[in-house]
């Protein structure tokens, strides 16, 4: 297959500036695909079985007593909002703007991830006051094998973002530390992908049929 | 204007389209899940839709997943994870779904 010069592997491309990080980024890059791929398997059926136990509230809060929507609603533009501003991070990286302006897309998107994660956190511990824990029902047990799942990601996504300032810092733009700020940017586009599937199918699902 | 600056312009517009129209679906799903109710499997389906709508639009303009030669391998990669990941959750919801109606569990 032949493939066109400035554009050699799936996803954002580095470009010409970054021919040699590239080159050396191409082959993890599709490797870290193949691992977001095998991480939505894992998605999937954590999904399936929350399908299956929508209705298994064994007469425990149901979704009606149990979901806020305004909250959903907040970490949802929060999310994709920071969507954005990881893409604009790597862009930032990619044309060789000042420095300070990727350290403000990496604040940003920071900042974001962790007031996702303080609202997710809010929302488990009213759940909770409301007899809402995992082992109340099947239904319960399903929504936090899945939800905070998602949320651990998140975490992780955000651990890395520190890890990746601090590696710029010391290390400077190298191209190991830029194929690495590519994958960050995968992986959190990815977390935003999974979010949809868990409003539409955890929370609207829940409130449509539980 | 020289041409790295114009590719970074260019570029920063597809994420904000992405952005742009992620963020009107989004209003849009809550619009109607406020406006119409969640009850009925009508509206539940334009929720649905919505989401996979925004699914797509995040694919191509934040994941560069398009039918480009150069990404094809990747679509690939995902269509095929796609299809495994249907038929383990279509598989799964089937067998549960058809367990639970013959011990008359009344789930679904």
């Amino acid at each position: 297959m032949k493939r066109a010069p400035t554009h050699s592997y799936p996803g954002i491309n580095l470009g010409e500036r970054h021919a040699s990080a590239d080159k050396a980024a191409e082959v993890v890059t599709f490797g870290f695909w193949v691992f977001l791929m095998s991480d939505l398997v894992y998605f999937g059926l954590m999904f399936a079985i929350y399908i299956t136990m929508i209705d298994a509230q064994a007469g425990g809060p149901g979704p009606h007593e149990l979901f806020d929507l305004k909250s959903i609603f907040a970490q949802t533009l929060i999310l994709l909002t920071s969507s954005l501003t990881v893409g604009l991070a790597m862009l930032a990286l990619k044309y060789n703007l000042p420095r300070g302006r990727i350290v403000l897309w990496f604040g940003v998107t920071l900042v974001l991830g962790i007031s996702f994660l303080v609202l997710e956190v809010r929302d488990f511990m009213a759940m909770a006051e409301k007899g809402g824990i995992p082992q109340r029902s099947g239904f319960l047990s399903a929504f936090f094998g899945l939800v905070p799942l998602h949320g651990l990601h998140v975490a992780a996504g955000c651990l890395w973002l520190i890890v990746l300032g601090i590696q710029l810092r010391v290390k400077g733009m190298t191209d190991v530390v830029i194929s690495r700020v590519v994958r960050l940017a995968l992986f959190w586009h990815f977390l935003d992908l999974i979010w949809i599937g868990i409003i539409t199918i955890v929370y609207f699902g829940g409130l449509t049929y539980g | 204007m020289d041409k790295r600056s114009e590719m970074h312009r260019r570029e920063r517009r597809r994420y904000v389209i992405g952005y742009g129209g992620s963020l009107l679906l989004t209003l849009t799903t809550f619009a109607v899940a406020y406006l119409f109710g969640i009850e009925t499997p009508g509206v539940y389906l334009t929720i649905g839709l919505l989401g996979l709508a925004q699914l797509v639009l995040q694919l191509v303009y934040f994941l560069h997943i398009d039918r480009r030669r150069s990404s094809r391998e990747d679509l690939h990669l995902v269509l095929f994870s796609t299809m495994v990941l249907l038929i383990m959750i279509l598989g799964t919801i089937w067998v549960l779904g058809n367990l639970a109606m013959r011990m008359h569990m009344h789930v679904m």
